[in-house]
């Protein structure tokens, strides 16, 4: 019998006999599919209604080779044809029996876009969920924390301490230099328009009260924001994650007072301390600079330092990082405790913990700036 | 398929494999060798060094002497060549499933093909849709993601992953732990259905002392670092190594016995 070499079909896996047949031959295993595919693709199927496949020749199948059969099969009975398939070695005849038997019989409902108004109800209702979600987890702490403060004994004082090692004292290096290199770069800006008036004397001022009440405290929020509110959310979603948290509810313990409370407290202690000791390096990056670029002596600096910078700089400053330090122990933890899902569900709500964090605080620090102009402070 | 010559070589074999971590001792001289289409199983006690010893026949570890070949390969050299070849004839179900928990059931079954076959989407579409039939799930549990599925359905979701590729190799570490009787048997019976279709090896890390009765053609014990002894489960049950005859003489396994020993 005369063969039609299928065009381009280098291997011969696919024929169409001149009696109207079609020959499947050679290997339909997964590495050579790809290249089946691409020839059932091409071939031109003989008319009639009546086709027989003829699989006498296919030496070896697997899985993926007697998919691809059984959809080409499924495409010509689509077609309106009838397909017969013989001749099958007997292993080939069980896998394409196994796959035929295993064929999905009904396609999945395909995924329709709800109506925007939908979305919209969903949304609103998300947020609405959202922000009773935060308000109660908000009371809860502060009745854990009344609670605590009433009674000093309930207080997790070991779990207090680690916290402020870790997220204050270990903070320490971190903060140190950023500030002083805020400092440096400030003093720089500035000394170039000084210069300009011969208002050298004035960087003390520049220096001593950009950084005493807005910049030293938001460098300590931000950088304890990324360092310590997110490890806050990733560990609490951790211990969500693997039943930690069921364990220590079933135990009688409350997550709040074990994981918030002395994370929120460690941090409004650390905080303030922080600043103050930014607000040292921070000057001292300023001093540098001046009595390099400006001739403006340590001594100068500091009986000037005296007489520019008021108190109430510094004390607004400091006064500051305490609701900073809320800030970001609430969100670091309330995120955590937000994790529902996997592994996935904790990455993202540590970013969201971070991002929200230094959202709320440069917001608060905003109607800070706003109340106390008021106030002319 | 006409390959099955008198003598082939061993399709895994391990030879005088220690394993160190700092101080502590796993393996101390283990070998074993896993012939082609054998349930082939590992036992032994909690932290003997059975997932450890998967985990260094698969390559994620490396063992600190001795050498461990696949398919004749050196699995040393698999690393450093990074040849996926060998990779390819390897399907892996973990423990715990690790689905990636981004994915859906059937995105995540259709990963290696994705990764390796280059084959069309439709078709991919198709092979999972059979693949995921075959292990005994729903087809509606195709869209929906790990974490919406019981721990039965996650096992048999990383089944379908594991043997997607129609690899001539599949490890399975601990299949039926922590599901219930009823799925466990199922479970059982799944893996040997796809070894008589499949043509596949399995090598089976377990504890399920019924599973070893019903599936395995051999099993190995490991215990204080080697292989306490390696055949067919009667020849174990009968053994007279007195750590064997602990592990299948308690009260279960001697039920596990009673059930399944006669029927062998």
């Amino acid at each position: 019998m005369k063969r039609i070499e299928q065009k381009g079909s280098e291997g011969d896996h696919l024929r169409i006999g001149e009696d109207q047949t079609l020959l499947c031959e050679g290997a339909w295993t997964l590495p050579h599919v790809a290249e089946v595919e691409r020839i059932v693709d091409k071939v031109a199927w003989p008319v009639g209604r009546q086709l027989t496949c003829d699989g006498a020749g296919i030496t070896a199948m697997d899985t993926a080779g007697a998919v691809l059969l059984r959809r080409t099969v499924i495409r010509l009975e689509q077609q309106g044809r009838r397909v017969h398939v013989q001749g099958l070695r007997a292993e080939v005849r069980e896998i394409f029996d196994m796959v035929t038997s295993n064929w999905p019989t009904a396609t999945p409902a395909a995924f329709t876009r709800p109506s925007s108004m939908a979305q919209l109800t969903q949304l609103v209702e998300g947020l609405i969920r959202h922000g009773q979600q935060a308000l109660a987890f908000l009371g809860e702490s502060a009745v854990a924390l009344a609670r605590s403060l009433t009674a000093p004994a309930r207080i997790r004082w070991r779990a207090l301490f680690r916290s402020l090692e870790l997220d204050g004292f270990n903070a320490l290096p971190i903060t140190g230099l950023l500030t002083f290199l805020i400092g440096v770069v400030i003093a720089y800006q500035g000394a170039e328009q000084l210069r300009k008036f011969g208002t050298n004397i004035f960087i003390v001022d520049l220096v001593g009260i950009s950084l005493l009440r807005e910049i030293a405290p938001l460098i300590v929020a931000i950088v304890i924001a990324g360092r310590s509110g997110s490890a806050y959310a990733a560990e609490i979603g951790t211990m969500k994650v693997t039943e930690e948290l069921d364990a220590v509810r079933t135990l009688g313990i409350s997550p709040i007072d074990l994981l918030v409370l002395p994370r929120t407290i460690a941090l409004v202690i650390a905080l303030p301390l922080l600043t103050v000791y930014a607000d040292v390096l921070g000057v001292f990056g300023g001093m540098l600079i001046a009595s390099g670029q400006l001739n403006v002596s340590f001594e100068e600096f500091v009986a000037r330092f005296e007489e520019a910078v008021a108190l109430r700089h510094f004390l607004i400053g400091i006064g500051k990082a305490p609701f900073f330090a809320m800030i970001i122990a609430l969100v670091g933890c309330y995120q955590g405790f937000q994790i529902r899902g996997g592994v996935e569900d904790v990455g993202r709500h540590t970013t969201i913990s971070v991002v929200q964090s230094i959202f709320l605080v440069i917001i608060f620090d905003a109607i800070c700036s706003i109340l106390l102009n008021w106030w002319s402070l | 398929m006409s390959l099955l010559t008198q003598t082939e070589p061993p399709v895994i074999e391990v030879s005088h494999v220690s394993t160190r971590f700092g101080a502590a001792v796993v393996h101390d001289d283990v070998s074993l060798a896993i012939q082609r289409g054998e349930i082939f199983a590992i036992a032994g006690g909690n932290g003997c060094g059975k997932s450890t010893l998967l985990r260094e026949i698969i390559g994620l570890l490396t063992p600190s002497a001795g050498s461990i070949r696949l398919f004749g390969v050196d699995s040393r050299q698999l690393e450093a060549s990074d040849d996926n070849a060998i990779h390819r004839r390897c399907g892996v179900m973990f423990q715990q499933g690790a689905l990636f928990s981004s994915l859906t059931l059937a995105e995540n079954v259709a990963v290696p093909l994705r990764e390796h076959a280059g084959i069309s989407p439709q078709l991919i579409r198709d092979i999972v849709a059979v693949k995921i039939g075959m292990v005994g799930l729903p087809p509606d549990s195709a869209g929906k993601y790990p974490n919406e599925l019981s721990g039965g359905m996650r096992r048999r979701a990383a089944l379908a992953r594991a043997i997607v590729m129609d690899p001539e190799l599949l490890f399975l570490d601990e299949p039926t732990a922590g599901l219930d009787p009823i799925i466990a048997a199922g479970f059982d019976e799944l893996v040997l259905q796809l070894k008589g279709l499949l043509g596949l090896t399995v090598v089976i890390v377990t504890h399920d002392l019924d599973s070893l009765w019903r599936i395995s053609d051999r099993v190995a014990v490991l215990g204080n670092g080697t292989v306490l002894g390696i055949g067919t489960m009667q020849e174990l049950w009968a053994s007279n190594d007195l750590r064997i005859h602990e592990y299948f003489h308690g009260p279960r396994g001697r039920a596990a016995e009673a059930q399944h020993g006669s029927k062998l």
